[in-house]
């Protein structure tokens, strides 16, 4: 667990950066703003417990901010942006209706997925298409063991566990082989862990699918969508700061390290072989994770749940979102989300003869990927962050700042 | 330890290749009646002809990949455009079928060109994942026009052929003329392209730079328009395979996304970037497939020949004709 709560540093390892107090309280206001706006424009009637929850949540906030610049004079900035998001994703039950709250929590579980395989492929550089098996085992160990009436303190860390173990055994080819035979080597796996899940009907249900009911911890039941929302949150805060501290520990610079280059690693003392297969094992939990609690949001899972294209779902989450950052995670997952809302919406205001043509939205999907990679091959991380220099440079920026350097293809060949 | 893995894959190797020849062997001692030995070469045959399908698409991949380095993972999809073009001029423009199979290819080849030129040269240069992305990508939005295009459209087609219906007769063994027209075609079209790899001094020049990029372009060769062919080349064998699996199987716009995940294993068997190997791969998994879905209980057919790939690249990482290369410091 070193690694988990690991924080203090020297100043370049900071999870919080300073920015200056005079933002701090221009910020201050925007939260004051957006509490009069709240009160102007909810679409239902805030009741006095609503205000109560805002009122606890925004002294949190407040409390945590404050807190934090005091104890040694920095972190003001970027702690008070983590804490004003941190209030809009606390109160968001309190003002977006069913639908919408229910899809951002799907973007939550996607995240946590992503924050999984942006560390393995952007961080360890190793390739997965077996993603999905993750999922598919997170979510079958928690329906199955709510089934024997476990609550979540136990089947959450069993999902976890055992997608971590399945992710050491699908690791293992990652210690012979790179690239696109390992990608194989796990889609192999996958489709072996799915067809099992499939024809094992005694166990799972096979294709029939599996039932589950409402998650409980410790007699308190999850029985809404908001209750829903916030455990899916508090869980994707988890991850990623699970994923961030690892990044900041010797883990994660022994991951950075096997990415740039295997050989120079093995030379500097990284165990290839503990160092892959822990990569594998903490992204595979981590899928696991998303897998369970996607299984809760849905109650209903089934092997064509988790077959191929969710393993590319997830791919194209982490590159769209970017593999640079673990925040590419939540860029992605809200791509994979909102995009096909967005076709959809779009296709009812078109003309029928359009709108009715039947692969409209796969084709979207794939223009769109296409386009992003040729305009934007940093993800729309990278794009956040040219938008954040242009602003930090305001006079000064230039064009070339983030220009690619094209090469000649450095051959995979001799790697 | 790698000794010991060489050794048990040498073993096993061994024995896989003297099991799969033995039925014959096995009859000749009367252990084996007539009957179980035709039903063995009836599955050999037709996985046979399946395998020469993956074959092919898997030889597609590897010819993009060995000269650009880009891993295509629309190539399934330029097989149904193919596919969809041979339907096009036999079934809905009443053609000759060598003719509007001519046709089918060379436009299976005018597409493979103009996806390099549009699609895959602005981004040269970047990221492997990134191309990646494109092709799957470019895969999404072919499937999505073409079941867009009129006449074409989602639904499932069938492809009729002057083979069509005969069997060809070899004592007891009843083999389908379009499965011996299949096995035949691909066992010509890669005699000739071995010969134009070898002999032909455009082949050498694409040899060359999927050697060498750099060196190739120093040695005046045009790497770019070589690109461009080979692309070319290589989404006209694609377009043949369609061809070829279109008879047994029929026209629809998933047909690629099925194909493909036989042809990348098939490719990553004989070792990724190995033109023999594409083929052997392919036919060991068509051949695993057919004996596995014949000989195992329900289900074991699709997993038959992802057991076989992990169990290979678990003792032979590199594919079983693939290169070794080491880096050294």
């Amino acid at each position: 667990m070193r690694f988990l709560f690991k924080t203090d540093y020297a100043q370049d390892t900071r999870l919080f950066p300073f920015g200056g107090t005079k933002r701090f309280w221009s910020g201050l206001a925007l939260y004051a703003a957006i509490l009069v706006a709240l009160a102007h424009y909810a679409p239902v009637a805030l009741t006095s417990t609503h205000w109560l929850g805002l009122a606890i949540v925004y002294a949190v906030a407040f409390g945590a901010v404050l807190l934090r610049q005091n104890a040694d004079g920095e972190g003001g900035h970027a702690a008070f942006w983590y804490g004003l998001l941190g209030v809009a994703a606390l109160s968001a039950p309190f003002v977006l209706d069913l639908y919408f709250l229910s899809q951002i929590t799907f973007v939550y579980v996607y995240a946590i997925a992503g924050v999984g395989l942006i560390l393995l492929l952007g961080m360890c550089g190793q390739i997965s298409l077996g993603h999905a098996a993750f999922m598919a085992c997170g979510a079958y160990t928690a329906a199955l063991l709510q089934a024997q009436g476990f609550d979540l303190l136990v089947t959450l860390p069993a999902a976890i566990l055992l997608s971590a173990l399945l992710g050491v055994v699908i690791g293992l080819p990652a210690l012979r082989m790179t690239g696109i035979y390992l990608a194989f080597a796990t889609y192999a796996f996958a489709f072996i862990v799915e067809e099992v899940l499939a024809r094992w009907d005694g166990l799972t249900g096979g294709n029939m699918g599996f039932v589950l009911s409402d998650p409980s911890i410790l007699g308190y039941t999850f029985d809404s969508e908001q209750k829903m929302y916030y455990l899916a949150m508090v869980l994707f805060a988890l991850t990623l700061l699970a994923g961030l501290n690892i990044r900041r520990s010797s883990t994660g610079r022994a991951f950075m390290a096997i990415r740039d280059s295997e050989t120079a690693a093995e030379a500097m003392g990284v165990n290839l072989a503990v160092y892959k297969t822990t990569a594998f094992a903490i992204s595979a939990g981590m899928a696991g994770l998303a897998g369970a609690v996607y299984a809760h949001l849905l109650f209903f899972i089934s092997p064509e749940g988790f077959t191929i294209l969710l393993s590319i779902n997830l791919l194209v989450l982490a590159v769209i979102g970017g593999l640079a950052s673990m925040h590419g995670a939540i860029f992605g997952a809200a791509f994979i989300v909102v995009l096909p809302q967005l076709i959809s919406l779009t296709k009812d205001s078109l003309p029928p003869v359009v709108g009715q043509l039947p692969g409209l939205e796969s084709g979207i999907f794939g223009l769109v990927i296409i386009l992003f990679v040729i305009l934007e091959p940093m993800g729309l991380h990278g794009r956040w962050m040219k938008i954040k220099t242009y602003f930090q440079l305001f006079p000064l920026y230039k064009r070339g700042t983030f220009r690619r350097q094209k090469s000649y293809m450095v051959s995979e060949k001799n790697r | 330890m790698d000794r010991v893995l060489g050794r048990i894959w040498w073993l096993l190797s061994a024995s896989a290749v003297i099991a799969f020849f033995s039925p014959p062997v096995l009859w000749l001692f009367g252990v084996m009646d007539g009957a179980q030995l035709t039903q063995y070469l009836q599955q050999v045959v037709s996985g046979t002809a399946n395998g020469c399908v993956y074959a092919l698409v898997a030889l597609g991949i590897v010819l993009i990949y060995k000269a650009t380095e880009t891993i295509n993972f629309a190539q399934g999809e330029l097989m149904m455009v193919g596919a969809f073009l041979a339907f096009t001029f036999i079934t809905m423009y009443g053609l000759n079928f060598w003719l509007g199979a001519a046709l089918a290819v060379a436009g299976g080849v005018l597409f493979g060109m103009a996806t390099d030129r549009a699609i895959i040269r602005p981004v040269v240069g970047q990221p492997v994942f990134a191309i990646v992305m494109v092709t799957l990508g470019f895969g999404f939005v072919i499937r999505a026009v073409v079941s867009m295009v009129p006449g074409w459209g989602t639904d499932t087609y069938a492809l009729a052929t002057p083979f069509s219906g005969a069997d060809l007769r070899l004592g007891a063994l009843v083999v389908s003329q379009d499965y011996a027209a299949i096995i035949a075609s691909t066992v010509v079209l890669c005699g000739f392209l071995f010969l134009f790899f070898r002999y032909t001094r455009l082949g050498v020049a694409m040899e060359a730079s999927s050697e060498n990029q750099l060196a190739a372009y120093y040695m005046g060769i045009p790497v770019k328009r070589v690109y461009t062919l080979i692309w070319g080349l290589s989404a006209g064998v694609a377009a043949f395979a369609g061809l070829l699996l279109a008879p047994i199987t029929f026209i629809h716009t998933q047909m690629g996304f099925g194909v493909i995940f036989k042809a990348f294993p098939a490719a990553i068997l004989g070792g990724f970037g190995s033109i023999p190997g594409a083929i052997v791969g392919g036919l060991i998994i068509g051949i695993v497939e057919a004996l596995a879905g014949f000989y195992l209980p329900e289900g074991f057919k699709d997993v038959a020949a992802y057991v076989v790939l992990l169990i290979v690249l678990l003792l032979k990482p590199e594919g079983i004709f693939g290169r070794v290369v080491v880096k050294k410091v």
